[in-house]
């Protein structure tokens, strides 16, 4: 199967409705579609912005990369992945992964694993900016996020 | 010597003080990992950035790399922190 693959690094706000619809037209194979959207939160009032740093360049090939082994794992029609870099407020898309397949196991799967190496694997980087006016940390990467990451590891 | 381009993301390009830059690299400079410990006696910034090479993440010419490869005929290499996307 071929699968068409739109993968875009950005600064601009995305339509998840629109890129959605575009998984699926004009295939007729299509029969689910999985989607996923990464908001830019407040941390209970405490965050302004997030500022998302990114390697212009090795991000798109990174995410090819990931979305090349998602395609040797599961057959699927399309792919697409956005993903946002700049000053995102709480509440503002930062990244959409969307896939789509004759079935949804497919689809959910793909669109997992997608996610859950693109946190690991893409570089980007948060920089925090607090509500009180003051600048903050740079997020730190979390354990959870690598043993998401193993647990799709290829069994030798 | 040889040129390379080294190129930092994120808390390490603060702590270094420059987003990117050309550097002569010793030829007996060989791995990642001796790269960057070389790096870190270049002055305090290097040393901040590089106190922890375990929080500290290199690519070779765009790809992820280890602390044990080779860094020969690397165009650009870049560091960065764990990263935390999506």
């Amino acid at each position: 199967m071929t699968t068409r693959i739109t993968i875009c690094i950005q600064a601009e706000v995305f339509d998840a409705g629109k890129e959605t619809e575009a998984l699926t037209s004009p295939r007729e194979d299509v029969g689910a579609v999985a989607t996923f959207i990464g908001y830019c939160r407040s941390e209970g009032g405490r965050l302004k912005a997030l500022e998302l740093e990114h390697y212009p360049g090795m991000a798109e090939d990174e995410i090819k990369r990931v979305v090349d082994e998602a395609c040797t794992r599961w057959p699927l029609s399309s792919v697409s992945v956005i993903h946002r870099y700049g000053v995102m407020k709480p509440g503002d898309g930062i990244v959409f992964v969307g896939t789509a397949s004759t079935h949804r196991a497919q689809a959910f799967a793909a669109c997992e694993f997608l996610m859950d190496y693109l946190k690991t694997r893409a570089p980007f980087w948060k920089k925090e900016y607090r509500a009180d006016g003051t600048v903050g940390d740079w997020v730190e990467a979390k354990a959870d996020d690598d043993a998401a990451a193993a647990r799709w590891a290829l069994k030798s | 010597m040889t040129d390379i381009k080294l190129v930092y993301f994120a808390w390490v390009r603060e702590r270094v003080g420059v987003a990117e830059e050309i550097i002569d690299v010793p030829e007996n400079i060989l791995t990642v990992a001796a790269l960057a410990a070389w790096l870190s006696q270049r002055d305090e910034g290097y040393a901040s950035a590089f106190e922890n090479p375990k929080l500290v993440r290199a690519a070779i010419d765009r790809v992820h790399a280890k602390p044990q490869d080779v860094i020969a005929g690397a165009r650009e290499i870049a560091f960065f922190p764990p990263m935390t996307g999506g």
